[in-house]
């Protein structure tokens, strides 16, 4: 009965920040809502007993991927409306849920239907936590080390791409520009050096 | 009233339906990041609801690799966007016409 | 002795391979020496073959290689020697190397020499190939063979519009004459099971009549095409448009017989079926009167020598007709030297009056001219069958046969254009070398030709001479293969009355020609005489409007519904699918260009809408693996297989 009760009220607040979330015009707002309704998906996972991914859920989502977003929003100028030119409502609603339902269909519907037997059972007596370690370390090693590097990867291009000087593209500029580019800067290595 | 897969499952398409919808109709591409959050989360229920069903960890497992994924995007992504704004001043999709054959 | 005969076959070939070497090339006397020195290889093995056969060996028979075997298909390229073969290879040889040898001196300020030897070798490589094949297939190869060859050597001057108007006639012609033969032979084939000749005609008396009159008419379609019988004749005067050499030898010694030589050939079955038989007799006795008629007043030299052997080929088809095959074939033999002598000795003339063909353009030639005159002279009395050159054995021959056959009609035609052949060919002789030089009036001054070609000649003006004097040796010789029936007029006096009002009434027709043509009276016509404006001189000088009638009726509407066609079906229908298929796409890529609008939001859209379409193919397609049985029962409720 709780759990209906959680499941029910949690979808509600869940759909309605998305729902925010996609249609409102100002960006703050957006966040905002995308943030909450991060946080109440995690609530399903504690509902589903995966207290290990509820955390996670909140510390990368809400903290890491929230921030992130909160400081790139402060380099756009987000006060300035961005012109939305909406199209045809109900095309769009259709394709997305049609597309939606298709995915659920061809992926999860296989599953509902036929006996799977558990690769890595969750075994008794032990919280999910450790649970998951046990895995995760032992199975889904080698994912794990690349999923660290890719996020490595991901760090690094992030540093390298908001960095200075990428701005310029030598590819879109005439000759004369690049040269004159190309002067300034020994000047400013002089500078630096001397 | 026993709530099963089949509820988290309808929950996942409806989200991933309001994604769906976020990716076609915003021109903010900022907007068009967050629309992408969500359809990445939606199956993340997805997934953790029928490992719960199954008694089987892959499920979350796999939860926790799509996060991995959605942070390093984000990182990749922004840095993209922010080299996009400094250049154009805007982040307006329909703005972006370089591929206009 | 399968050496020579793989000699006399392939000498050929490899001369005009050498020839074709050149053929590019400036005039180079080796390309025309050589060629002819191989013939006259082929011409000894050939020489060394009959003597083989003369002594009474057995048919020499060879397989060379397999060329077809596919399921009861077995065709070899096989090649036999036997009586009959041996003659035609010798007519062959004999005349291909004269005309060889004349050709170094008739095409020597030719710029196209090498070329012309390259194509004439062909040919008689082809021609070889032709008479010495033991089966339908074979012969249809050499048949066609020829037939190319023919098609390139009178189109030889091929900036001429006339040359190459006329080469085409004749292949065109010829192709609707090989179509019948084609299906005579698939005829052959179908009912007997096979091509070889003697395979194919052990098992004909076995078959149905309807097939086999079916088979023979079929086949001498084929014969008709290429000995240009009436209606496909209009070619053969029109290929006088090549030079002369290739005149005497393809279009009146070799090829044009291979028509004869097939009839010959398929003794056998047309033995069976005596109808056909009567009627390409009556045709030939048709064709001969209808030729020599249309060379009575003919004013083309070579024109008139074409229609000479059209009407002779009449005369062989009749005596084939009638079931004397080794009587066709021997004026056959006998023909072609003679004739072969004529043209030459026209080529001489032509090449003396700087290609003029207009026998009225000439007269008294025979001071300047007396080698060539003495030979056509001979050539013309044998063509005219007196009185003991080769003509008189063979042609009379056909006559006795008519009347022992007691086709009095035919025998009668007959007779009638022996005098009339005797009448144009003395005309020819004495327009060309007696009375006044009119040449002189035109500013020509004629000189004879080269020694060499001369002495060239002269092996075929002996043979014209003394070719009757063979007769029973080659009665003995080809009876081994072809019906031997002896033909004699019972009664002494008949034949005696026959022979000699023969030979008056050719001699009263020479009488007259030379009366009316040898005198100085002779002008150069000009279409004001009153015989020029009648009715019945039109018409044979019109050739009885044949050719008139074929562009008229059929060359004509076949223009106009190949139009038709063009514009209604071609651009209409064919043009416009294709157009269509086209333009569907053309119009589908430019309505389409609106999805690469490089807007990034519409390009999702459309990523979308492309999702949702394979996801849905994806679930169609799954279900039905699925459920395939389910399927595949209610399919078959549904009598579906």
């Amino acid at each position: 009965m709780f759990e209906a009760i959680a499941f029910y009220l949690f979808a509600f607040l869940t759909i309605a920040m998305f729902y925010i979330t996609v249609t409102t015009s100002q960006a703050l707002y957006a966040l905002t809502a995308l943030a909450a309704g991060m946080i109440f998906i995690s609530a399903f996972f504690f509902i589903l007993g995966a207290d290990f991914l509820g955390a996670i859920q909140i510390v990368v989502y809400s903290g890491a991927v929230m921030a992130l977003y909160a400081f790139g929003m402060m380099f756009f100028d987000t006060t300035r409306d961005v012109k939305e030119k909406h199209g045809n409502k109900l095309i769009i609603s259709g394709l997305s849920i049609l597309t939606a339902v298709l995915v659920v269909v061809i992926f999860a519907a296989p599953l509902v239907s036929s006996n799977i037997e558990a690769f890595y059972p969750m075994t008794e007596g032990v919280g999910n936590t450790q649970d998951v370690g046990m895995v995760l370390f032992t199975k889904y090693l080698v994912p794990f080390e690349v999923a660290a590097v890719m996020l490595l990867v991901a760090m690094i291009s992030g540093i390298v791409l908001a960095g200075k000087k990428m701005d310029l593209s030598l590819t879109l500029m005439d000759e004369a520009t690049i040269a004159e580019e190309k002067a300034r800067r020994d000047e400013e290595n002089k500078k630096v050096l001397s | 009233m026993e709530i099963g897969l089949n509820h988290y499952l309808v929950l996942s398409t409806i989200l991933f339906a309001i994604g769906l919808v976020g990716v076609m109709r915003r021109k903010n591409l900022l907007m068009l990041f967050f629309a992408t959050e969500i359809l990445l989360n939606s199956v993340n229920i997805s997934f953790a609801a029928i490992s719960h069903h199954y008694g089987d960890l892959t499920g979350q497992m796999f939860a926790f690799f799509v996060i991995a994924i959605a942070a390093s995007e984000v990182a990749v992504g922004l840095g993209l966007l922010i080299l996009w704004h400094k250049r154009h001043g805007n982040i307006d999709l329909d703005q972006m016409s370089t591929m206009k054959g | 002795m399968e050496f020579y005969l793989y000699l006399a076959l392939f000498a050929p070939l490899a001369g005009s391979l050498f020839a074709a070497l050149f053929g590019a090339s400036k005039k180079t006397m080796i390309a025309g020496v050589l060629p002819s020195l191989l013939l006259f290889t082929s011409f000894v093995s050939s020489t060394i073959l009959l003597v083989y056969i003369l002594g009474g060996g057995e048919p020499i028979h060879v397989e060379m290689m397999t060329w077809m075997a596919t399921g009861d298909l077995y065709i070899p390229f096989g090649f036999v020697v036997d009586q009959v073969s041996v003659t035609m290879m010798m007519v062959v040889t004999v005349v291909s190397t004269i005309v060889h040898v004349y050709s170094i001196g008739y095409m020597d300020h030719d710029k196209a020499f090498n070329r012309f030897f390259a194509w004439l070798s062909a040919f008689v490589f082809s021609m070889m190939v032709l008479v010495m094949s033991d089966n339908f297939a074979g012969l249809f190869i050499g048949w066609e063979g020829v037939g190319l060859c023919s098609w390139a050597l009178i189109g030889f001057w091929y900036h001429k519009e006339s040359a190459t108007w006329a080469a085409n006639e004749a292949f065109i012609m010829n192709r609707i004459a090989d179509l019948g033969m084609l299906i005579g032979i698939f005829l052959v084939y179908w009912n007997t099971g096979t091509l070889q000749y003697n395979e194919a005609f052990a098992i004909m008396p076995s078959l149905e009549s309807d097939v086999l009159v079916w088979m023979g008419i079929f086949l001498f379609i084929g014969a008709m095409g290429k000995s240009a019988q009436f209606p496909l004749h209009t070619w053969l005067a029109d290929a006088m448009e090549g030079p002369t050499p290739v005149s005497a030898l393809i279009h009146a010694a070799t090829m044009v017989t291979a028509g004869v030589y097939l009839v010959v050939r398929a003794n056998p079955l047309y033995d069976l079926i005596p109808n056909v038989g009567i009627f390409i007799a009556s045709l030939g006795a048709f064709v001969a009167l209808f030729a020599a008629s249309m060379a009575l007043v003919n004013r083309d030299m070579k024109r008139i020598i074409a229609y000479s052997t059209l009407s002779q080929l009449g005369y062989m088809f009749v005596a084939a007709g009638l079931g004397a095959y080794w009587v066709a074939l021997f004026h056959l033999m006998a023909h072609a030297f003679f004739k072969a002598l004529l043209f030459l000795g026209a080529g001489n003339v032509m090449h003396a009056m700087h290609d003029e063909l207009d026998p009225f353009k000439m007269g008294g030639l025979k001071t300047t001219m007396k080698w060539t005159f003495i030979m056509m002279t001979v050539a013309s009395v044998a063509l005219a069958g007196i009185y003991p050159l080769a003509g008189f054995f063979s042609k009379d021959l056909i006559l006795e046969v008519a009347m022992i056959e007691h086709h009095y009609i035919i025998y009668s035609v007959l007779l009638f254009t022996a005098g009339l052949t005797a009448f144009y060919s003395f005309r020819l002789v004495a327009l060309i070398f007696h009375g006044e030089e009119r040449y002189k009036l035109f500013g020509v001054h004629p000189h004879e030709a080269y020694k060499f070609m001369l002495i060239a000649m002269a092996p075929l003006l002996i043979l014209a001479v003394i070719a009757g004097s063979f007769k029973m040796t080659y009665f003995e010789m080809v009876t081994a293969v072809l019906p031997a029936t002896e033909y004699h007029i019972h009664s002494a006096l008949t034949y005696w009355i026959m022979t000699i009002g023969t030979q008056l009434f050719v001699i009263l027709a020479i009488a007259f020609a030379y009366k009316k043509y040898a005198n100085s009276a002779v002008s150069v016509p000009d279409g004001t005489s009153k015989m020029e404006n009648r009715l019945c001189y039109k018409i044979l000088k019109n050739q009885y409007y044949i050719p008139y009638f074929f562009e008229e009726y059929l060359v004509r509407p076949y223009r106009e519904l190949s139009t038709i066609f063009w514009k209604q079906v071609d651009l209409k229908i064919v043009d416009a699918t294709v157009d269509g298929i086209a333009n569907v796409i053309y119009v589908t890529g430019d309505k389409t260009r609106g999805m690469q609008s490089g807007n990034l939001s519409t390009m999702l859209k459309w990523m979308v809408i492309g999702l949702v379409a394979m996801l849905s193919l994806a679930v169609v397609f799954g279900l039905a693996v699925r459920h395939a049985d389910d399927i595949k029962m209610i399919l078959s409720g549904l009598g579906v297989q």
